[in-house]
């Protein structure tokens, strides 16, 4: 079970934050190319599930698995959408997902007064405890390969 | 438990065949008097609530029928323009039925290639090498099961998020379409697939699919 990288995305679609841990393969794109490929998946599936479903949707998306990795989603009311790749066995991230909005993000990025919201975050607290928070979930172990 | 429905999209993002399975969409029936308390709105020429949820009626339900006259478009199947009926006191008390709106064959043949495109750009951000596109889907009120056989045909499936089995189901669907899409003279490859011995096999495989992963749990 591994963590493979998590994107942080404001309302308006800019990446407020990327990290990546053992991530093996790049998209062969540059970097603000793949945000914003990713920030459109997410949107376009989020009006997808809105259009195809049956019931009225609450929450929304909530994660998706291919056959290598699996995608996990949150966005907080406020539009901030935080998003986790793993492996196929990691259950359910929600709960990890929420801490880091109200733990991390909250704490060290929205009452830092030095921030600006809407900017990427350059926040060396906040880039720290969330490497320190990932590396210590129970299902971060690096793979041997 | 339930299996919702069934989309079956060729190797270039077409819709070549889709089945509603289970659809039982909420409706909403209520009396209101004069003036009405929600804003409609129209959106892809249907009436559209915009806002003032209440009593089960939500944002984005669109109105199916008033005084019982079924709804079509912008207009009541006997001709007369909804908003305009809605505007006019004479007409209150007046009874409208709500509900999600039911998707035309245009809006499922978009989001089959929605879908296509989705699949594809899942596979382009694979952190991992050699991913395949996106297997499931899970969302809070359904979940979306696809398989990509070898020769590109995906096939979709819409469940409820508790229903087990989906995968044998989808297996049993590809068997389904070479034994009776694939096999029947007819039918050229890539086209709506228009056969009734497949129909019948396909409407066979989903209730035996539903049995089985009800009764498992």
């Amino acid at each position: 079970m591994t963590v493979y990288d998590f994107y942080l995305f404001d309302r308006n679609g800019n990446c407020l934050y990327y990290a990546e841990w053992n991530r093996r393969k790049q998209p062969g794109i540059s970097k603000d190319e793949e945000f914003k490929l990713m920030y459109g998946m997410i949107f376009s599936i989020k009006s997808f599930i809105n259009r195809i479903s049956p019931k009225d949707v609450q929450d929304g998306f909530l994660n998706f698995r291919t056959s290598k990795y699996k995608l996990h989603f949150y966005e907080t009311p406020s539009g901030l959408k935080l998003v986790m790749n793993t492996d196929l066995n990691v259950g359910n991230v929600r709960d990890v997902l929420q801490h880091v909005f109200s733990s991390l993000y909250v704490e060290h990025v929205v009452k830092n007064p030095l921030t600006e919201l809407g900017e990427t975050i350059t926040s060396e607290l906040f880039r720290s405890k969330m490497d320190e928070y990932v590396r210590g979930l129970p299902f971060f172990a690096p793979k041997a390969s | 438990m339930a299996i919702y429905s069934v989309y079956i999209i060729n190797k270039a993002g077409g819709l070549i065949y889709q089945h509603d399975h289970n659809a039982s969409r909420p409706e909403v029936e209520k009396t209101f008097s004069y003036p009405l308390e929600l804003v409609l709105k129209i959106f892809d020429d249907k009436i559209v609530v915009a806002f003032g949820e209440r009593d089960g009626i939500k944002v984005g339900h669109s109105v199916l029928a008033v005084n019982g006259v079924a709804s079509e478009g912008r207009f009541l199947k006997d001709g007369r323009d909804i908003l305009e009926t809605l505007a006019m006191e004479e007409n209150y008390p007046i009874s409208i039925k709500f509900g999600r709106p039911k998707l035309t064959t245009n809006e499922k043949i978009m989001l089959a290639s929605m879908f296509h495109s989705l699949f594809a750009i899942g596979c382009q951000l694979s952190p991992e090498p050699r991913s395949s596109g996106i297997e499931m889907l899970e969302t809070d009120t359904f979940k979306l099961h696809c398989d990509q056989t070898m020769t590109g045909i995906k096939f979709v499936v819409i469940t409820d998020p508790r229903q087990m089995a989906v995968d044998g189901l989808l297996k049993k669907l590809y068997e389904v379409y070479s034994d009776f899409a694939l096999k029947n003279p007819f039918y050229s490859l890539d086209m709506p697939i228009r056969c009734e011995l497949f129909d019948e096999n396909l409407k066979i495989a989903i209730e035996q699919a539903e049995r089985m992963g009800s009764a498992g749990v």
